[in-house]
């Protein structure tokens, strides 16, 4: 049984693979039907292998599995295997990675219709697939590091998928330094895991939490740091690269320049996630380090609402769904510093299918207005592509919690959690995320007034996507609607819960078990959501949105010129790519240029080679007059020589 | 008497003229041949006080050996300057510079 199912595991990473080698390799030679054709079975053999795998691991309560293909590196004392973990949570992720990514594959067939570069998307997509499904089903922080790397590869090849075009080519640039950014933390980290547990392998290393729990480091002279909550720390920069936490959330919005099935697949739904799977999956380090719970809290909460108040001004409809992803891994971010991983595991589910949705949606109006993005250009577009019309609407309404939706349960869940963590920042986190539960739906249902609703101000036949654009949507709508209510009671109120042993929270900090006192059921709590803040937030925020863009648009110049201020900060994003311009370019500008001028011109050129050449002439012009070429002046020289070497002889010198 | 130390005053002297002589003379090749047989023969003369002084005839010996090989040397001495003065024309001393730096 095992056997088997490490094999299938192994299948499940493995078919994306082949399924890019061969898009890759061959797809100009057997075409474009042949390249989808191939790609979307193997990617779809992956999904329906996941699926099997989770009801075997999940719902049959098979053991977790953890396996050893090969060794990849033996140094010393050291082993590093390419080994696989099944358990809960790496069987729960697979499940949606492929799902999400089978349906992204489909997609792509309507999306990508009349690009060149089909094959080679394709090939991306599933090596993309491949890759996180390696990172998902690592049992050891270096196989974890090489999914985490090939994500971050691919994702910047599709954001510069248009080679062409400036912006794509700039984005991609800035999502790979962003990332490299985050990546030095997490190389330090796996470093220090090395350091301090012997072993890179999971397992390993969290049944030696209790003996590391007391060791301190010493970063700076005379600051004695805990060895947890450093690795702590520098696991949640490489998060915080990924997962676009402020401040190095500036790549995604950047990321948009790619291809829209990309935006969803990795920019939304999978790869962003990452870091809070990584999180997750590292639950019995965080728990040890409260200090680095409460840097997670309270930068999931910065993040979830102020970059929900960026996507509020954002014109650019895919814009808008990008700061919607950051604000809402936020949440996650949130939810992981309350330490309720299952919870944020819970949001990063119904995230991933509700905003792959959103994603998809915006997409097949982009297709059908020609690759037209600003909104301001859209609306009233509901009556010429209905299918697109209603998705999009369920994706908004379980991005904005309404219930029951499949974003209320687990938006619901992340405030609840704040509400009963003790972890320092709790409050803070509490009220962000209140007050994010009413932006959420405030930029979301603009973009929806926006495109669907109104005046049609595109010029031209507006038709519905064909059905390989249509029949993901309506695959995605399903569990937008439903996934919430389901998931809830296995996810968080079971014993065990659906996790089970992946993660590892402290008794103390159990916010779920708090909570679950309270717990009534799916249908109640749907049923009783007009007794929370949240709930009536969330209306509010449809309303304002319904106000301010559809019965009296002319408010929303009239808040423009009031708050000029204000919005001018928005428009500008807080001035973060501005100080990342000013201080980090600029700066790096200005030191490369020091040190060009003065260490490379002055010193290396000016002083060591072309000084060297200069002294060795202005020596040679010297000593070239000792050489007059008259005998007697040799002469003269050689009885100095020797009446000095006979004098120093002699007199014993 | 004529004492070992007068001898080689004499000597010295010889020697130090040669030295001068080449040293000084800035005219005439043929004079730094000649200086430099004089210091041959102020090496010669001390050979020869010390060969009488210590008795002991090896120094007279090594006197005729220095002596032929001081005449083979000046032939050879001149006929280079023979050569050199049909390449360059002129035997003086403050011309010959081909090696000035």
């Amino acid at each position: 049984m095992d056997n088997h199912l490490v094999t299938l595991a192994v299948l499940v990473a493995l078919l994306p693979l082949a399924g890019a080698l061969i898009a890759g390799l061959f797809g100009k030679k057997i075409g474009r039907r042949a390249t989808h054709g191939v790609t979307i079975a193997l990617v779809g053999g992956s999904f329906f292998l996941s699926c099997y795998l989770f009801a075997a691991i999940v719902l049959l309560g098979h053991p977790p599995i953890d396996a050893v293909l090969y060794h990849w590196v033996t140094t010393g004392a050291y082993q590093f295997n390419v080994a696989i973990l099944l358990d809960h949570l790496s069987v729960t992720m697979l499940f949606v990675v492929s799902f999400v990514s089978f349906m992204v594959h489909i997609y792509t067939i309507g999306y990508m219709a009349d690009d060149p570069g089909y094959e080679r998307f394709f090939s991306y997509v599933s090596l993309f697939t491949f890759a996180m499904l390696i990172l998902v089903l690592a049992n050891n922080f270096l196989l974890l590091f090489f999914g985490w790397e090939g994500v971050g590869l691919v994702s910047y090849l599709l954001i510069g998928f248009w080679f062409k075009r400036d912006a794509a080519v700039d984005g991609g640039l800035k999502a790979f330094i962003a990332n490299r950014v985050g990546d030095v933390g997490f190389v330090l980290a796996i470093a220090a895991v090395l350091a301090y547990f012997n072993s890179l392998d999971y397992h390993t290393v969290f049944a030696q939490v209790p003996t590391v729990l007391g060791k301190t480091m010493t970063l700076f002279p005379h600051v004695q740091v805990s060895v947890i909550t450093v690795i702590c720390v520098l696991l949640f920069i490489g998060a915080m690269a990924k997962s676009a936490q402020i401040p190095l959330h500036v790549w995604l919005p950047e990321s948009m320049e790619g291809p829209t099935p990309i935006s969803a697949l990795i920019h939304a739904a999978t790869m962003v996630t990452a870091g809070i799977y990584m999180v997750a999956r590292m639950s019995p380090l965080f728990e040890y380090s409260p200090a680095a719970l409460s840097l997670v809290l309270i930068l999931g909460a910065t993040t979830c609402l102020l970059m929900g108040f960026l996507a509020v001004v954002q014109q650019d409809i895919k814009r808008v769904i990008a700061y919607s992803t950051i604000s809402q891994l936020g949440y996650m971010a949130v939810a992981l510093g309350a330490s309720a991983y299952d919870v944020a595991i819970f949001h990063l589910i119904t995230h991933a299918f509700f905003k792959a949705l959103l994603f998809l949606a915006a997409g097949s109006v982009i297709i059908a207005l020609h690759h037209e993005q600003d909104m301001r250009k859209m609306g009233g577009l509901a009556p010429y592509m209905p299918i697109t019309y209603l998705t999009f609407g369920i994706g908004a309404l379980a991005l904005a919690a309404i219930p029951p939706f499949a974003g209320f349960y687990s938006k619901e869940a992340i405030i609840e959690a704040v509400h009963f963590s003790t972890t320092p920042g709790a409050h803070y986190a509490y009220l962000c995320v209140l007050a994010g539960a009413f932006v959420t739906p405030l930029y979301i249902f603009r973009a929806f007034f926006l495109t669907f609703h109104g005046k049609k101000h595109y010029q031209g036949e507006v038709y519905e996507s064909p059905w390989v654009v249509l029949f993901p949507l309506i695959a995605l709508a399903i569990p937008s609607m439903m996934a919430g209510g389901m998931l809830i009671r296995p996810l968080l109120f079971a014993t065990p819960r659906l996790l089970g042993a992946s993660i590892f929270v402290l008794p103390q900090h159990d916010v779920l078990a708090a909570w679950a006192l309270d717990f009534k059921g799916a249908e109640t709590m749907a049923l009783h959501a007009s007794q929370t803040t949240a709930f009536w937030l969330a209306v509010m925020g449809v309303a304002t949105a319904w106000i301010f863009n559809m019965a009296r648009p002319e408010w929303t110049d009239h808040l423009k010129t009031r708050f000029a201020m204000l919005y001018r900060i928005l428009i500008a994003k807080y001035g973060f790519d501005e100080f990342n311009q000013k201080v980090f370019v600029q700066g790096t500008r200005r030191l490369g240029e020091f040190f060009y001028k003065v260490c490379d011109l002055i010193i290396i050129d000016g002083v060591f080679v072309n000084g060297s050449g200069k002294f060795i002439r202005i020596f040679a012009q010297m000593s070239r007059h000792l050489q007059t070429g008259y005998i007697y002046h040799y002469a003269l020289a050689m009885l100095l020589g020797l009446v000095i070497l006979l004098g120093w002889f002699v007199l014993g010198f | 008497m004529i004492s070992l130390s007068d001898f080689l005053i004499v000597a010295a002297i010889l020697f130090g003229i040669g030295v001068a002589g080449i040293i000084i003379n800035r005219k005439n090749i043929i004079v730094l041949l000649m200086s430099i047989e004089l210091m041959l023969l102020a090496v010669n003369t001390n050979f020869i006080a010390f060969s009488y002084f210590l008795g002991n005839n090896v120094g007279q010996l090594f006197v005729f050996f220095i002596l032929t090989v001081a005449a083979a040397e000046a032939a050879i001495g001149l006929a280079i300057m023979m050569v050199l003065f049909r390449k360059s024309g002129t035997i003086e001393v403050n011309k010959l510079d081909l090696l000035k730096g």
